[in-house]
């Protein structure tokens, strides 16, 4: 018989341990299906790490692609340190990136070098006021922020849908004959491009450095400060923070803000970074918001552990788009990608449980 | 004939400690044998092992003379071995018979459709014979403590245990509910059954068990005849040392002028009935006022109230002429109410933060640990590291989560934290209960101290002894009430228990 039992002690060993084991059982399970299937699984392999990681074009590609997760990702590990769950990353990016859109059009070309900052706080100040919406009824009625943070994610993808492709909006292009048959949205003027820094053949969006910083910022706010103090005595022990006379509903909505200004802070650079217009289709096709909280765990809410994670499955992504072809579905592709996941957070099991086997009948035997 | 139970060289091992280390234990069927030992001993470890919860590293455990060994509780059960654990499983809005039957897989419990009916004569008839009734159909949550305790006695008994053991049972006990469950534990033992009396007080040992075994650091120190035994050899064997007898002195001179007035407050406990009915109380400066009761009498609504945890509906608190905002924790910090909570490792501190943390959990705004909106980090832990000298917590670094500390030790660092703010009032709840002998006398030192140093002490606690040692004044709580309050000099524990039951004096 096998149990499972908590750990008493985690043994430093397998914080490496553990991930690496997970990573190879995935790889082991991955043959068995890629040999079910049909194909070849070294070659499978070296083919989704040198299309995610191995060249400069795939390196490139993989910022791209984890520049949404890193903001994504930081959303959810901010609200998650005080166990305040905000599901809702996804919907306060589409939040984010329509009032950056907004401002990034309305600015046009005249404010030269504003367009930047203006577009960065109209994101954030997006995100945020989304995200106050389930913060407030978590505050003050005592409402599961779980649930309603996740239903108004149908409610901005709805929104930015209905900006598009229902009506006659601001943010849609109606300029040409063509695009009143073809829904989309205006382009952004060219003040609103994101700078691209170049160090050697390595672009580095704007976004990505801006999320690090941001990463950098929420490290020293949760280790240096009152207020990060409060957040952490307020996740471990609500009980503890109301003896201790802390304010939670004002950190409830503070941490709310906060983590929805970062997810609306990411949309706000797929306009000015990436797309260029208001893309709903992109967007909601994306998913960003609920990778962020798988990278979220992944990283037990570390802010620099954020960042190396949205990296990898940036590049895991970026190999799926590579691989998919004629002879390897794309449904192939996410059982891969799924499988990698899977692993590796199941791993996460062994780290804070232990099995063990029970060899009583031997016992009773040796005892007789 | 052989034991009801043997256990020979049990020894079993956790991560750095050795909680039984090969431990020989016999007792007798009809008998009461009382295990006695301070926490840590091993005491709770070997009834784990006993009832099926852990298994030995080493070593046999015989059933009437057959060699056991037990993979699950369940198995233990089937042997006949019953447990009344200290903290009751129970379901609290399952009646008293439903929770009877649960998990019972060979009685009626088996069953797909269940028969109440029958199941709610047979509880009845076990209540009346052994003085331990309690309706069969009334919910558990609205049962008393001591009333739930007597549903964890009869699921025992309605499942034929035949050896039952039970862990502090008397913690939630009134005196005159005590005498009433070792009533009931003598006509068990009467009746041919075994009963494993799990304690760390004397007086109970000497008065309800024919024999003893004392278990100290893992090892059992003595067996013997509890007619042959004092409370004072018990004692130095549970302690390993002579005991010091705890003194009462006259502290009438040092006592100043009030500190603390509270004034006809009503409050509403969880569950949203009335918790406080009108209590009013007066604390003088210098002087230790122990609150007496039950458990759930209201007594720890008022210490909630009190230290702004909990919003009354009526009334007010007072310190030092000024009235406090009405459930506001900040503002009875600001007005220098100490609190050590009766829930010390979830209420206390954030177990989870180090112990530097947890050390600064009132005093982080304040310009000495922090600047501005950063903390000076290096200042707490230096406050964390003196607090830690200066209380002798053994085992303790400041970046240590404060969970991995053991109950005396942590108690330490909350009474540290506590007076490191120079508290006016100290608000206690349950001081010591779980502490060992040794960080008992630690505590009482401590709050002996404060009180000479003129803070006024308000000391909330069940255990009845803790009251009459240390308080001058006591003021006795029943569903939510004062009834009582007296000298300490004029009281005695049978008045007091009286009292605490809801009856009249005199």
């Amino acid at each position: 018989m096998i149990r499972i039992e908590r750990r008493l002690k985690q043994p430093r060993w397998l914080d490496v341990a553990v991930p690496l084991g997970s990573i190879v059982v995935a790889f082991v399970v991955m043959t068995v299906v890629l040999l079910a299937t049909g194909h070849a699984p070294g070659q499978t392999f070296w083919r989704l790490i040198v299309t995610g990681f191995g060249s400069m074009f795939a390196l490139n590609s993989t910022l791209v692609s984890a520049t949404p997760l890193i903001f994504t990702g930081l959303c959810a590990a901010v609200a998650f340190r005080m166990q305040l769950f905000n599901i809702g990353g996804e919907g306060q990016l589409y939040m984010g990136a329509i009032l950056g859109a907004a401002v990034g059009i309305a600015l046009g070309n005249a404010s030269g070098w504003l367009s930047v900052p203006a577009m960065i706080v109209a994101g954030i100040v997006g995100g945020a006021a989304f995200a106050l919406i389930p913060g407030f009824l978590r505050a003050y009625l005592n409402t599961n922020e779980i649930i309603t943070s996740l239903m108004l994610n149908y409610v901005a993808a709805l929104v930015i849908d209905y900006l598009i492709f229902d009506s006659l909006s601001y943010w849609r292009d109606t300029s040409t004959p063509s695009a009143k048959v073809f829904p989309q949205g205006k382009t952004l003027p060219d003040a609103a491009t994101w700078p691209v820094l170049h160090i050697g053949s390595l672009a580095l969006p704007f976004g990505l450095l801006v999320g690090i910083a941001v990463a950098v910022l929420v490290w020293a706010l949760y280790s240096r400060t009152r207020f990060g103090f409060e957040v952490q005595v307020i996740g471990d022990s609500p009980r503890a923070a109301r003896y201790a006379g802390m304010r939670t509903r004002r950190k409830i909505l503070a941490v709310m803000a906060l983590s929805g200004a970062i997810a609306g802070l990411g949309g706000a650079s797929q306009d000015g970074d990436f797309r260029h217009t208001l893309d709903p289709r992109g967007l909601t096709a994306a998913g960003y918001g609920y990778a962020g909280i798988v990278i979220a765990a992944l990283a037990r809410y570390n802010p620099f552990s954020v960042c190396l994670i949205a990296f990898l499955l940036g590049g895991l992504q970026n190999a799926g788009y590579a691989l998919q072809g004629a002879d390897f579905p794309s449904g192939l592709v996410g059982v891969l990608q799924g499988l990698i996941l899977f692993c590796v957070l199941g791993g996460e099991l062994l780290l804070r449980y232990r099995f063990t086997f029970d060899r009583r009948s031997r016992r009773v035997e040796a005892a007789a | 004939m052989a034991a009801a139970v043997e256990l020979r060289n049990i020894t079993k091992r956790f991560p750095g400690v050795v909680a039984n280390d090969g431990v020989d234990f016999e007792a007798a069927e009809g008998e009461v044998h009382a295990l006695l030992g301070e926490n840590g001993a091993g005491k709770s470890t070997l009834s784990n092992i006993l009832t099926g919860l852990y298994h030995p590293d080493d070593g046999q455990i015989f059933i009437y003379g057959d060699l056991r060994s037990f993979g699950s509780p369940r198995e233990a059960l089937d042997a006949g071995i019953g447990m009344v654990h200290q903290h009751f499983r129970l379901v609290p809005p399952f009646t008293v018979a439903e929770n009877v039957i649960l998990g019972d897989h060979r009685g009626e419990g088996r069953h797909f459709m269940v028969h109440p009916r029958h199941i709610e004569r047979r509880v009845a008839e076990l209540g009346e014979r052994y003085r331990i009734a309690v309706d069969p159909r009334a919910r558990v949550w609205q049962l008393s403590l001591g009333e739930q305790q007597r549903v964890e006695i009869l699921k025992a008994l309605y499942r034929e245990a035949r050896i039952l053991i039970l862990d502090e049972p008397t913690a939630v006990l009134t005196p005159q509910e005590a005498e009433s469950l070792f009533e009931t534990l003598r006509v068990m033992a009467q009746e041919g059954r075994t009963v494993i009396f799990i304690s760390h007080k004397l007086n109970e040992v000497a008065a309800v068990s024919d024999r003893v075994t004392v278990l100290r650091a893992g090892k059992n120190v003595a067996t013997a005849t509890t007619r042959e035994t004092t409370p004072k050899s018990l004692a130095s064997l549970m302690v390993g040392r002579e005991v010091a007898e705890v003194e009462r002195t006259a502290r009438e001179e040092w006592l100043g002028g009030t500190v603390l007035e509270i004034s006809n407050l009503s409050a509403l406990g969880d569950r949203g009935s009335r918790a406080l009915r009108d209590v009013s109380l007066r604390l003088r400066s210098g002087e230790i006022l122990g609150i007496a009761g039950v458990a759930g009498n209201g007594q720890r609504e008022l210490a909630e109230v009190v230290t702004g945890m909990r919003t009354p509906m009526e009334g007010s608190v007072t310190i030092d002429g000024k009235r406090l905002r009405r459930g506001d924790a900040r503002s009875a910090i600001r007005a220098r109410i100490a609190h050590v909570p009766e829930d010390r490792l979830h209420t206390g501190v954030a177990p989870s933060l180090s112990i530097a943390s947890n050390s600064v959990l009132k005093t982080y705004r304040g310009s000495r640990f922090a600047r501005g909106p950063l903390l000076r980090l290096r200042a707490i832990r230096e406050n964390a590291s003196s607090l830690i000298r200066h209380y002798d917590v053994r085992g303790a670094r400041p970046e240590l989560p404060a969970r991995r500390l053991s109950g005396g030790n942590l108690q330490k660092i909350v009474l540290a934290r506590e007076f490191d703010g120079q508290p006016r009032v100290l608000v206690v709840a349950s001081p010591t209960r779980g502490l060992d002998v040794a960080a008992i006398e630690t505590v009482h030192k401590h709050l002996r101290t404060a009180a000479s140093g003129g803070v006024g002490v308000l000391l909330i606690s069940e255990d009845l002894d803790e009251i009459l040692a240390l308080a001058d004044r006591i003021a006795v709580m029943y569903e939510g009430e004062v009834v009582a309050e007296l000298e300490a000099g004029e009281a005695t524990v049978d008045e007091i228990g009286l009292l605490m039951a809801g009856g009249k004096v005199g």
